[in-house]
């Protein structure tokens, strides 16, 4: 009961470590990523399976440890750079486009071959969990694993950049969401040239070919670019969404300047661009009783 | 202001002219300090100004404290300054690079990157039956933070909060804001006394309780 107690610890199977004469990479590595469902008296616990000789030596230990764990964590969280999110976001991108386009033929072949076989990707990974008969059969169902694994790999990367992004740019990716924060920063190249961006721009970045048919007189302005797919966007009626983008393009331009400059987390940013969605939106309300509207129309 | 409620360890001084709270110990943030004392800014501490508006948090000096949102470690450095054992949560990596400098000359202060909504991620290091829980951070649920972090205290513990009503609603009012957090404390802790620390910190709310 006691060993299995102690077993929760973060000090546990420090013998074996000490042995292997790995002691305090294997203490640093269990604080940083180590669980238990509870606390437990750990210092009484420590003492007792023998890692430290006292209440007091435990606490140096602890001491020692937390901060060697809590540094090597800060420095990996920060080095955590923006030219992998990039990579990352690019190759979800590839994957999804070719798990889909293999879908389709996988799906095509097997329907020849089997009665039931569903397109799609989850008609690849149910075509994949056959039990193949025959040489064409084999192959069918191993291109339909081949998209079962691509789609698998696709939510790997996504998952990744939701773990990486607020590390890369916190505010921005609070503010946009990680995948969107990857996408704004793979658009323009880097943090730093997002960072350098006025708002105008990357209120329609991603709305390229609608931005060159405006220019060159053929269209009207773009409203959005990729900060479409944001809520604050996405989900305003369409009489307010120019303004519901300008104002998320500009706190974006200034959580990714905060991100790149300052690297903190802001708390005021995200609190203004709320405010301002709530002024917004408010307006549908407000249609009926009159005009309320704001006169800080140009602010963003 | 008289301070009958000050814990051993934290003393009124006067520093550089003026008089206010102050803990011994290496100083952290450029801070200033005479006779070896560091003074406490109550301006840029939640919980330095609950002591200065004379909140009764229960605190006597050299309890076991988790410290949740340690930011730079401003706080928490006179936290570990006057109290025992003090772990302290931040998950921002940039202000934790500070609080590393803090924590490395004070050896019963303890630096975790940690995300204080997730405390299985520190139950394996921080010790059970905990006599405080400071909690100061400026994210949405701040009530559900303290509920969850509620397992590291002893029966007797007690918990002393700052609510930011801005971190969960910046458009619904203040006190709005703090009836609701309040309502929620309440599933957990028994409230003991709030007050209102917007002398120091606009729409914030100071909050001592005990688990229930």
């Amino acid at each position: 009961m006691t060993d299995t107690d102690a077993d929760a610890g973060w000090f546990a199977g420090h013998a074996a470590d000490e042995a292997a004469g790995s002691d305090e990479t294997a203490a640093r590595d269990r604080i940083a990523t180590g669980e238990a469902d509870r606390p437990r008296d750990w210092p009484a616990l420590a003492v007792e399976s023998g890692f430290a000789e006292s209440t007091d030596e435990y606490y140096d230990r602890l001491h020692d440890a937390t901060v060697a764990a809590t540094r090597a964590s800060v420095r990996e969280r920060e080095r955590a750079d923006d030219q992998q999110l990039i990579h990352a976001v690019r190759a979800m991108d590839d994957c999804e486009r070719t798990a889909n386009e293999l879908a389709e033929r996988a799906a095509e072949w097997a329907g020849s071959l089997f009665d039931d076989a569903e397109p799609g990707i989850d008609g690849a990974r149910a075509v994949a969990a056959r039990e193949p008969e025959t040489e064409l059969e084999r192959r069918a169902v191993s291109l339909a694993e081949c998209v079962a694994d691509l789609a698998a790999e696709r939510d790997a990367l996504a998952e990744t950049i939701d773990r990486i992004a607020p590390a890369v740019a916190p505010n921005l990716a609070e503010m946009a969401g990680p995948e969107l924060a990857a996408r704004l920063i793979a658009l323009t190249g880097g943090l730093e040239s997002l960072a350098k961006k006025p708002s105008g721009t990357v209120q329609v970045l991603g709305a390229e070919d609608a931005l060159f048919a405006h220019l060159s007189g053929r269209a009207p302005s773009p409203k959005h670019g990729i900060i479409y797919t944001h809520d604050y966007v996405r989900n305003t009626r369409p009489e307010d969404r120019g303004s519901a983008a300008r104002a998320l393009a500009g706190k974006l331009t200034l959580a990714a300047r905060v991100d790149h400059y300052a690297g903190e987390r802001r708390e005021t940013l995200h609190e203004e661009l709320r405010e301002r969605m709530a002024t917004i939106r408010g307006r549908a309300q407000n249609e009926t009783g009159g005009d309320a509207d704001d006169t800080t129309e140009g602010d963003a | 202001m008289s301070d009958p409620e000050l814990p051993d360890g934290v003393e009124r001084r006067e520093i550089a002219g003026e008089t206010g709270l102050a803990t011994r110990g290496p100083t952290v943030y450029g801070e200033p300090t005479a006779d070896g004392w560091r003074a406490w800014d109550p301006e840029r501490s939640k919980l330095g100004g609950m002591f200065e508006l004379g909140l009764d948090t229960g605190l006597t000096g050299g309890e076991t404290v988790l410290y949740l949102g340690a930011a730079s470690g401003t706080t928490v450095s006179h936290v570990a300054d006057f109290a025992g054992p003090t772990y302290a949560v931040e998950f921002a990596p940039r202000p934790a690079r500070d609080l590393l400098d803090a924590a490395e000359p004070r050896n019963r202060l303890f630096p975790l990157l940690k995300d204080a909504r997730k405390p299985e991620t520190y139950a394996h290091v921080v010790e059970a039956d905990l006599d405080v829980i400071v909690q100061d951070v400026a994210t949405r649920g701040q009530a559900t933070v303290a509920a969850r972090n509620a397992r590291f205290l002893a029966a007797d513990g007690r918990l002393v909060l700052a609510v930011k009503a801005r971190s969960e609603d910046a458009t619904a009012a203040p006190s709005d804001v703090f009836e609701a957090a309040l309502d929620e404390l309440r599933e957990t802790y028994e409230i003991l006394e709030t007050q209102r620390l917007d002398r120091y910190h606009e729409d914030h709310l100071g909050v001592v309780a005990t688990p229930r």
